[in-house]
């Protein structure tokens, strides 16, 4: 039919065409979208209006008037009560987070690659200790061993007028927590870090050095021994130059006096509370439980012959394992540890079931409660929650491209 | 060339139909907001009676105040409160059902309509009154905030507990209180906050803290939990003022005024020496027209409030006076074992008084 007009036309041929077609129904989706966000968001609104609330960040510059327990965060950032604001609370939080989080990550990871290499290892005492830790550890759920290592470690401790010496004067605990020797920097202690810093960098020259050297002429240097020697000697002799500019401050116990008086001082020497340890302590124990089998999947996941490849070329086991199966086993891995690592970061909010004042427990606890910003607060910390997984994900990618299959 | 111009084209087309839609959209929206002012007029009474219940809000398990026992029967002070009001309604005090909740979502709870009368021992403050849209109806237990330590430690007063350990759950008034009797008494301490009652009772009893601190009628309550109940000694300070009573949302005063006397009724009752078991004989034999007005067989001030004039004699039929409901649940009868103290009547030494049914 020659009467139709072309622009007709196109509109019926545009309409065909899957690209087209595609955009419009990508259109469609986005002003979905874009309405349930309005809707939602103006229905908050208007809920808040008729309850009487307002949005905003105000309370932040308030000052906070309630004691929170001492910790890594009140002490890094200096926590007084009726002068810190709730934003310093909000600090505190998120550095007791992140704390016992790195510190779980380091922890399981350590137990993780053990337990995982001894399921597999010939020793059958290893074997079965391995299978029995993981299968025990991984089946029950998180919450009930916070609470069992919380309970079990308060209860199998001294109480707080007597103490169990880890070494005599200098490190101890009780049921108030552990009490070690506090590093109090003087002047002249920045330079001993900087020579902690050269040092590590000499060791990192001397390795690339020594795989140079290594491809040239096929001698292997001790880089191990030489690097020990280097970040042992430099930042000693730093040390000594500017006349011992740490002191040790040991914890003190007082035996006689007041009844409520004895016990460890609070105040001197570091203090780690048994929230924090049983957190640490559950967090690092479930998680190992994952990250063994993870460590298992990847080695198994290497090819046997290239064990029997290593072991035809008179490499020995050990080198075996460290410069053939691990390289390759890291690829397969990466992935899934990393989903672990945030797992731990996220499980550590269940700390505020036993009173360890991280996020959730001092900020969406504590404060929140006695401001009532519900809807302001959660989405603070769902931001922490957030930065920090997507920071730990960035990071395992970037070490994930380094360590995958480079194909020539 | 062509394809630009089809794209143009769609991209317009879609546009438009998306303002389209975005229009009925935004109707939508309109209608919607309508209905929710006019969900939040809509008077909570006539959403009761449709129902045929009244949702309370309770604790998760506060002996005394409010607590299910082995069959799921719910008893205590505040939860008769809440059977008052639902006998008041319905003359049945049986309709009404329970929601056990945390200190922390209990206000949420309350300002969402999932619950009509949020009666979990709730301390009355400014800020709760004035800033989360809510209304205290009145007091039904005047508490304080007090201290419990090991009778080993050899503590006669707060005063000498400069550097304890304090053991406590967030989420309350507590942790502002404590920190401000320890500043303002220029002591140290330091506070260990769980999440629920049952881990700082637990704790305190495994020794972690040399204090456990919260409403003293808590602590009576959370005492039988510990190992050896004897060993511990609550100390003489009260350190806050706790009022504690029954919460409604604001903006709907006909139902905060069922729950408001429902509350005085219960207390006149006991001064007016009608009792469970003689209000019905009151009701007919009575010659004292205050006790008449209040049993509802002179005036008409039940119908006032929207309820039938046996408002009150059904809620005290229910569950008893102020001073039954104490003795039932809190008195020196129970394991509690809490005198009346300040929370006596007026003519008796106490501060409870309420102002008059006429």
């Amino acid at each position: 039919m020659s009467l139709v007009k072309p622009l007709n036309k196109s509109i019926e041929h545009a309409l065909n065409d899957k690209k087209v077609r595609g955009i419009i129904l990508q259109l469609f989706m986005l002003l979905i979208v874009l309405f349930g966000f309005y809707w939602l968001i103006n229905n908050t609104l208007t809920n808040l209006e008729t309850q009487g609330k307002s949005l905003g960040f105000n309370f932040l510059s308030s000052t906070a008037g309630f004691q929170i327990s001492q910790t890594f965060g009140t002490w890094l950032f200096d926590y007084e009560v009726g002068k810190s604001t709730y934003l310093e609370v909000y600090f505190i939080g998120i550095a007791n987070t992140f704390l016992v989080a790195i510190l779980g990550i380091l922890a399981a990871t350590v137990l993780g690659f053990t337990i995982g290499i001894m399921r597999l290892s010939s020793n059958i005492v290893f074997r079965v200790f391995a299978t029995t830790y993981i299968e025990v550890l991984r089946n029950i759920p998180l919450l009930l061993q916070l609470f069992f290592w919380y309970f079990a470690v308060l209860r199998a401790m001294p109480g707080k007028r007597e103490k169990f010496e880890i070494m005599s004067g200098i490190a101890g605990l009780n049921i108030t927590g552990m009490y070690l020797p506090a590093p109090l920097p003087q002047d002249g202690f920045g330079f001993v870090l900087s020579a902690i810093l050269l040092s590590i960098c000499l060791v990192i020259g001397v390795r690339r050095y020594a795989l140079r050297r290594q491809e040239r002429t096929g001698e292997i240097l001790p880089v191990f021994w030489i690097g020990l020697g280097l970040i042992v000697i430099v930042p000693s002799l730093a040390y000594l130059m500017k006349g011992s500019p740490l002191i040790w401050e040991l914890p003190e116990f007082e035996e006689t006096g007041p009844m409520l008086m004895r016990g460890y001082q609070s105040g001197v020497g570091m203090l780690v509370v048994p929230e924090m340890l049983a957190v640490w302590l559950a967090l690092s124990l479930y998680t190992a439980a994952f990250i063994a089998e993870i460590v298992r999947g990847g080695i198994l996941a290497v090819n046997k012959g290239q064990t029997e490849a290593s072991f035809a070329l008179g490499l020995r086991p050990n080198f075996t394992l460290r410069l053939v199966i691990i390289p390759q086993a890291m690829r397969v891995i990466i992935p899934p540890l990393t989903s672990q690592y945030l797992n731990i970061t996220k499980n550590s909010s269940l700390a505020v079931a036993i009173a360890y004042p991280e996020l959730v427990s001092v900020f969406a606890g504590t404060a929140l409660n006695q401001v009532g910003k519900e809807i302001e607060m959660i989405f603070m910390m769902m931001m922490v929650y957030l930065t920090f997984s997507l920071l730990t994900a960035a990071f395992m990618n970037w070490y994930n491209s380094k360590v995958k299959l480079i194909e020539r | 060339m062509n394809n630009i111009v089809i794209g143009a084209v769609a991209l317009v087309v879609g546009a438009g139909v998306g303002f389209v839609i975005g229009q009925g959209e935004k109707e939508i929206v309109e209608v919607e907001k309508v209905v929710e002012v006019e969900a939040a007029k809509t008077s909570t009474l006539d959403a009761v009676k449709a129902k045929g219940f009244v949702q309370c809000g309770v604790s998760q398990g506060l002996p005394g105040f409010s607590n299910a026992d082995d069959s799921g029967k719910w008893t205590g002070l505040d939860v008769d409160l809440c059977r008052a009001v639902a006998a008041a309604i319905f003359g049945d005090g049986d309709k009404v059902k329970f929601s056990p909740l945390s200190a922390k979502q209990r206000f949420t709870a309350l300002s969402s309509g999932e619950i009509d009368i949020l009666s979990r021992n709730t301390t009355w403050t400014m800020t709760r009154d004035t800033q989360l849209g809510l209304n205290f109806a009145g007091v039904n237990y005047y508490d304080g905030q007090g201290m419990m330590v090991p009778t080993s430690l050899g503590v006669k007063s707060a005063t000498e507990l400069n550097g304890a350990n304090i053991c406590t759950n967030t989420g309350t008034t507590t942790e502002l209180n404590i920190t401000d009797y320890f500043r303002s008494n220029n002591m140290s301490f330091n506070l260990v906050a769980f999440e629920k009652a049952d881990e700082v009772v637990a704790a305190y009893d495994a020794g972690r803290c040399d204090v456990y601190t919260t409403d003293r009628s808590g602590l009576a309550a959370q005492r039988g939990k510990l190992t050896n109940p004897d060993a511990h000694v609550v100390l003489p300070e009260i350190i806050s003022k706790e009022p504690l009573g029954p919460v409604v949302r604001q903006g709907d005063d006909q139902w905060f005024n069922i729950v408001r006397w429902t509350l005085r009724a219960l207390i006149n009752a006991e001064e007016m020496g009608i009792t469970k078991s003689n209000a019905a004989s009151e009701a007919s034999s009575a010659t004292d027209p205050a006790v008449k007005r209040l049993l509802g067989t002179e005036g008409k001030f039940g119908e006032e409030i929207g309820l039938s004039n046996g408002w009150a004699l059904n809620a005290i039929r229910a569950v008893g006076n102020y001073g039954e409901s104490y003795e039932k649940n809190v008195g020196p009868n129970t394991p509690l074992k809490l005198d009346r103290g300040v929370n006596a009547l007026w003519s008796d030494g106490g501060i409870l008084y309420a102002a008059p049914v006429r």
